[in-house]
């Protein structure tokens, strides 16, 4: 890979309802591996995937929150969540699960991936990416 | 008659046009993304509480989207899958709104 880009990938849609958020997360993790800048959007009901306590083991369907925690081991740390569509769904930070990561220049400290920001800064953050990806 | 809603009240209007749509007698079940409608404190929660009609929220889809009982808008009553065949059962009809 020749150059890096930074990438960033919008996730508007409910988990399990529609395919779109397991399918987004899965190429997420493929991106990653090929040494991109990539980070996370959770706007609309994308918000959902991360809420937290997710247990699908009487509905027959795979419990996918529990990967959203490996996102950290391929230097994906950067996961943007809307306080907008925190707040129209009635949700705060404490909803969601507590995505960490370690940060390799700060001796492993363990952080937060999770940075919620209001429209207008999310905004400010898809002008400076070089490809944007909607799930 | 009983109604299913199975969308997200924030990404579709199936919600609002089903509640609309309610007649006297009339019972609904969130399920699938429907269930996030069951939640409280949200922008749609007037939708729910503000109805007269019994509104049911099938158990295993708020488990799986990680819905607990303290999140639940008061008067909304948990059902299993045994309860959404009784609900078909015991109703007329059945539309769903999709």
């Amino acid at each position: 890979m020749s150059e890096t880009k930074k990438m960033l990938y919008i996730n508007r849609n409910a988990p399990y309802g529609t395919v779109y958020a397991l399918e987004g997360l899965e190429v997420v993790l493929i991106g990653a591996a090929f040494e991109q800048d990539v980070s996370m959007a959770f706007i609309g009901d994308g918000v959902y995937q991360i809420l937290k306590g997710q247990d699908t083991s009487e509905s027959d369907m795979k419990n996918f929150s529990p990967t959203y925690n490996a996102l950290g081991d391929y230097e994906v740390t950067k996961l943007y969540v809307e306080q907008e569509s925190l707040d129209e769904r009635g949700l705060t930070l404490d909803d969601l699960m507590p995505l960490v990561y370690e940060d390799e220049d700060d001796d492993w400290a363990e952080k937060p991936s999770i940075v919620v920001l209001s429209r207008t800064e999310l905004a400010g953050v898809m002008a400076e990416q070089d490809v944007l990806f909607n799930f | 008659m009983l109604h299913t809603v199975n969308k997200s009240p924030y990404s579709s209007d199936s919600l609002k046009l089903c509640m609309a749509y309610m007649q006297s007698g009339d019972v609904v079940l969130l399920i699938e993304d429907g269930v996030y409608a069951a939640m409280k404190g949200g922008a749609s929660e007037a939708l729910v509480s503000g109805s007269s009609a019994k509104v049911y929220a099938l158990g295993p889809d708020l488990k799986a989207r990680g819905i607990t009982s303290d999140k639940l808008i008061d008067g909304i009553e948990v059902v299993g899958f045994d309860g959404f065949v009784n609900l078909a059962a015991e109703n007329d009809k059945v539309q769903n709104w999709l």
